[in-house]
C-alpha cells in the first residue's frame, strides 16, 4: 500500500491492518538511523513539528522531538501553563493559530478525549497526531507496543497478550485492543471489576476479573500504570490491597509461557503493578519499548509529513 | 401591527387531538383571537383573511413544557425573545421555561420579571415554572404559593435533581396542596459521577466518563415511591431508559399519578451519534444505546409516556468549541422538534399524527392545566400548519435560536410548520417570521 489512508493519526480503531502494517515496517529501517554515528537523516528537512501537551509528559514529548530532529524537522514545544491558554485562549483559535505560524505537523496530547479529532476538524493543512487523548487512545503507544512484539516474538498473529490492571482509565489498552486484534493477536484484559469499562467484549477482549487465568500461557504480559488517585475516587480500597491481588511478581509471571515478553507504558510504579526486580529482568522489554517508540515515531512523521 | 380581527383557514385537514377530530378538508375560523368555528365550508366574513390549508394539517399550536429561555442571566445563549421566536419557527405557540436562569427563578420577583418580559418581547406563550428548592440547592422549599401567585405553572429545579427524599416528599406535598405539578430531573448525582455521556460500549470506545442508566433510573424509582406516598403528582422530565419507561408503566397500571416526557433526540439518536466527538451530541440525560431508543419509542405509542418535549437548551457557538468534558449538557431543539417527530415517528408509521400533536399538545396542557392545545370553539387561537410533504435540511448555523448546538445538523426531515398563529395574530407565515 501507498500510504496511509487517513491525513492525520487519530487512534488504532480507524486504521486497517495493511496500514498498521505499513507503519511497523516503516519503523524498522528508522531502528537503523538511531544506530548510525551520526543520527540525522534529511527527509523531513524544512518540516515544522509542534509538540502541543496539555498534559505532563516526559517520555512521549521528548521522544516526538528526538524522532523530528533525527528526520531533519524543526520542532517547537508548547506547554499550555507558558502560552496563551491560560488567557483563555480557546482550543480553535489556539490551533489554528498554530497552523497561521506555519506548523506542518501538531503533535497533541489532552486530558479529554476527542480533542485531537475536534483540532483536525478545524485545520486545513496542518496534520493532527494524538499523542494521548483522555481515556481515548494513545496511537503511537499502540503502534510502538506492536512493533516491540513483532520484532521480540518474530509475529503478531496467534499470539496471546494480557494486558493487565487500570482498563477503565488506560488509553494505551484501548490502542493495543485495537491494534493487537487487528494484527490477528488475542488479547486478554484483567483487573478489578471496578476498573473494567462495559463493552471490552465486543471490542474483541477477554474479560478476567482474576490476575492468574489472564497469565496462564501468555506470550505478553502488558502491566498498566496504577494512578493513586484510584484509591481516592472510591475505585480502589487501597493500593496495598490492588498489589496484592493483580501486581505482578516472578512467581506469578511464572504462570505465563516460559519466554513471556513483560512491557509496561511507563512510567512504572514500582513494587504496585510491578515488582522492582521485574523491570530489569531479562523478560522485561520495557526500555526497548522506549527506544523503539522514537522509530515509531519516525515512520510515523515520514508517512505523514514525508512520504507523499 | 395591526391584528387580524378575523382569518378563516381553509380546507385543510384539521386533526384536534383534544376533541378527536381529524378531518380533511375542515375550515378553522378564528374571531378576535379565539376559535369561533370548526367545519366544513364555512363563509368568510367580510374583511376576513383567508388561508388556504390545503395539503397542510392544522393543529392546535404545540405546546412545549421543556424549555430553557436563558433569561435573566445568560442572555448570550438565549433571550425571552430570541427563544421565543425560534419557539414560532417551530410550530410552538406556548413553553414552560426552566426556572434555572440567574438569579434562578426561586422567588416571586424573578419569575414575575419573567412573565412580564415575556409579554413584552415573546413571540410565544411563555409559561414560567418556578423553583423546587431555594437557589436549586435541594434542601430548603422555594415559596411556592407566593411563586404559583405570581405565575408559575409547575416547579422543577431542572438541570439538577432534588437529591434527598426528604426534601422531594415534602415539595410533592406542598406544590400538590397548590394545584402545581412537580417536574422531576431524575438523576442520581453519586451515580451519574460526574459522566459525560452514557455508559456503555460507546463510552468505553470513545475514552469518555460514562453514566450509567441507573443514575436515572434509582431516581425514577424514587419519584414513584414519593408519588405513591403523597398521592400527588409527579411529571417526570425527559425520560431516556427503557426500564424507566417500565416503572412508568409499572406505576400508571396501579393508577400512581405520574406523568412523563421524552425528548425528540431520545427518540432519534442513540449514543452511538457521540463517535466523531460532535459536542451537540452532549446532552442530559445522555443518548442512550439504540435498544433504549426503541423502548422509548414503544413508551409512547402505547401511552405510556404522555408528552413530547424539546428540553431546548441553547448554548453559544464558543462553549461548544471546548472539549467535550468543558463543553455545557444540551441541545438547542424547539425548531427541529415537530420534523424530528414527523419524520422519525409519523413518516415510520410508528405514530399516528393525532397521536404525536396529542403529545405536543393537549397533553401537556392537560398536565399542566394550561388553556392551550386544543381547536375547540372559544379556545384561545393558537394554531399550527404543517406541510407533512414539505422537505428541508437542517442548518443550524440558519437557526433563529442563538444556540445553534444541533445533532441534527445537515439530517433531511419532512413536515415542517409552514404557520405558526398565536392569537389569531400570525407570527410565522412560509418559514418567515413575521416582524
Amino acid at each position: 500500500m501507498a500510504g496511509l489512508a487517513a491525513r492525520h493519526l487519530l487512534g488504532l480503531a480507524e486504521m486497517e491492518a495493511e496500514e498498521i502494517n505499513l507503519v511497523l515496517e516503516t519503523a524498522r529501517p528508522m531502528a537503523g538511523v538511531m544506530e548510525r554515528p551520526i543520527k540525522k537523516v534529511p527527509t523531513l528537512r524544512g518540516k515544522v513539528l509542534v509538540t502541543l501537551f496539555y498534559e505532563p509528559s516526559t517520555r512521549t514529548r521528548v521522544s516526538f522531538e528526538l524522532a523530528a530532529k533525527y528526520m531533519g524537522a524543526d520542532t517547537v514545544s508548547i506547554a499550555p501553563a507558558t502560552s496563551s491558554v491560560v488567557k483563555g485562549e480557546n482550543l480553535r483559535d489556539t490551533v489554528q493559530t498554530l497552523e497561521a505560524l506555519g506548523a506542518d505537523m501538531v503533535v497533541v496530547r489532552h486530558q479529554t478525549a476527542g480533542v485531537p479529532g475536534q483540532l483536525a476538524g478545524w485545520l486545513s493543512r496542518t496534520v493532527v497526531v494524538n499523542a494521548g487523548d483522555g481515556m481515548h487512545e494513545h496511537p503511537t503507544q499502540g503502534l510502538l507496543d506492536l512493533f516491540t512484539i513483532r520484532e521480540e516474538k518474530g509475529r503478531l498473529v496467534g499470539l496471546e497478550v494480557a494486558i493487565i490492571g487500570d482498563i477503565l482509565h488506560s488509553r494505551v489498552a484501548r490502542s493495543d485492543i485495537w491494534g493487537l486484534t487487528k494484527m490477528g493477536a488475542r488479547v486478554r484484559v484483567a483487573g478489578p471489576a471496578t476498573l473494567l469499562p462495559p463493552g471490552l467484549e465486543k471490542m474483541g477482549a477477554q474479560v478476567y476479573h482474576r490476575l492468574e487465568p489472564a497469565l496462564e500461557g501468555a506470550d505478553v504480559v502488558i502491566a498498566l500504570r496504577l494512578q493513586q488517585e484510584r484509591q481516592r475516587q472510591g475505585l480502589l480500597p487501597s493500593l496495598r490491597e490492588y498489589a496484592a491481588s493483580f501486581g505482578l511478581t516472578p512467581g506469578r509471571l511464572a504462570l505465563a509461557k516460559p519466554d513471556v515478553l513483560l512491557m509496561h507504558p511507563g512510567p512504572v510504579n514500582r513494587g504496585v503493578e510491578l515488582a522492582a526486580e521485574l523491570v530489569d529482568a531479562p523478560c522485561s522489554a520495557i526500555n526497548r519499548q522506549v527506544t523503539n517508540g522514537v522509530a515509531v515515531r519516525m515512520a510515523v512523521l515520514y508517512l505523514l509529513l514525508g512520504g507523499g | 401591527m395591526n391584528p387580524i380581527v378575523s382569518l378563516l383557514i381553509k380546507g385543510g385537514r384539521v386533526i384536534d387531538p383534544a376533541s378527536g377530530m381529524d378531518q380533511e378538508p375542515a375550515d378553522v375560523l378564528v374571531l378576535e383571537g379565539k376559535i369561533a368555528r370548526v367545519g366544513c365550508d364555512l363563509p368568510a366574513p367580510a374583511g376576513a383573511r383567508v388561508v388556504d390549508a390545503s395539503g397542510r394539517i392544522v393543529a392546535p399550536g404545540l405546546v412545549d413544557m421543556h424549555v430553557h429561555l436563558r433569561e435573566p442571566g445568560y442572555e448570550h445563549k438565549e433571550t425571552i425573545a430570541t427563544g421565543t421566536r425560534a419557539a414560532a419557527m417551530g410550530g410552538i405557540t406556548s413553553l414552560v421555561c426552566m426556572p434555572n436562569t440567574d438569579p434562578p427563578a426561586d422567588n416571586p420577583g424573578t419569575l414575575a420579571w419573567i412573565a412580564a418580559r415575556a409579554r413584552e418581547t415573546g413571540a410565544a406563550r411563555v409559561w414560567p415554572a418556578g423553583c423546587i428548592t431555594k437557589g436549586r440547592r435541594g434542601e430548603e422549599l422555594a415559596e411556592m404559593a407566593s411563586l404559583a401567585a405570581a405565575g408559575a405553572v409547575a416547579f422543577s429545579d431542572d438541570g439538577f435533581p432534588v437529591a434527598r427524599a426528604g426534601v422531594m416528599r415534602r415539595a410533592l406535598e406542598y406544590a400538590g396542596s397548590l394545584g402545581r405539578v412537580v417536574i422531576s430531573h431524575c438523576e442520581d448525582p453519586d451515580l451519574a459521577g460526574g459522566g459525560v455521556m452514557h455508559e456503555g460500549y460507546w463510552s468505553t470506545v470513545l475514552g469518555l466518563v460514562g453514566m450509567p442508566a441507573a443514575a436515572e433510573e434509582v431516581m425514577v424509582a424514587r419519584e414513584i415511591i414519593l408519588a405513591r406516598l403523597t398521592g400527588q403528582r409527579v411529571h417526570l422530565a425527559h425520560l431516556s431508559t427503557g426500564l424507566s419507561a417500565a416503572m412508568v408503566r409499572r406505576a400508571r397500571e396501579e393508577g400512581l399519578p405520574v406523568t412523563a416526557e421524552v425528548t425528540p433526540h431520545h427518540l432519534a439518536l442513540s449514543d452511538a451519534a457521540v463517535a466523531g466527538y460532535d459536542t451537540s451530541t452532549k446532552v442530559n440525560p445522555p443518548l442512550r444505546p439504540q435498544e433504549d431508543v426503541e423502548a422509548l419509542r414503544q413508551a409512547l405509542a402505547g401511552g405510556v409516556v404522555q408528552v413530547i418535549a424539546s428540553d431546548h437548551a441553547p448554548h453559544a457557538a464558543q462553549e461548544k468549541e471546548q472539549d467535550f468534558d468543558q463543553v455545557p449538557f444540551g441541545i438547542s431543539g424547539v425548531e427541529t422538534m415537530l420534523p424530528v417527530v414527523a419524520t422519525v415517528l409519523v413518516k415510520s408509521g410508528l405514530l399516528a399524527w393525532s397521536r404525536a400533536l396529542a403529545a405536543m399538545t393537549v397533553k401537556p396542557a392537560r398536565i399542566l392545566g394550561l388553556p392551550v392545545g386544543t381547536l375547540e370553539p372559544g379556545a384561545l387561537a393558537d394554531i399550527t400548519l404543517i406541510d407533512p410533504e414539505l422537505e428541508m435540511v437542517v442548518d443550524r448555523d440558519r437557526f433563529v435560536s442563538l444556540g445553534h448546538n444541533s445533532p441534527f445538523h445537515g439530517w433531511k426531515l419532512s413536515g415542517w410548520p409552514v404557520m405558526t398563529i398565536v392569537g389569531g395574530e400570525i407570527v410565522m407565515d412560509g418559514r418567515q417570521l413575521l416582524s
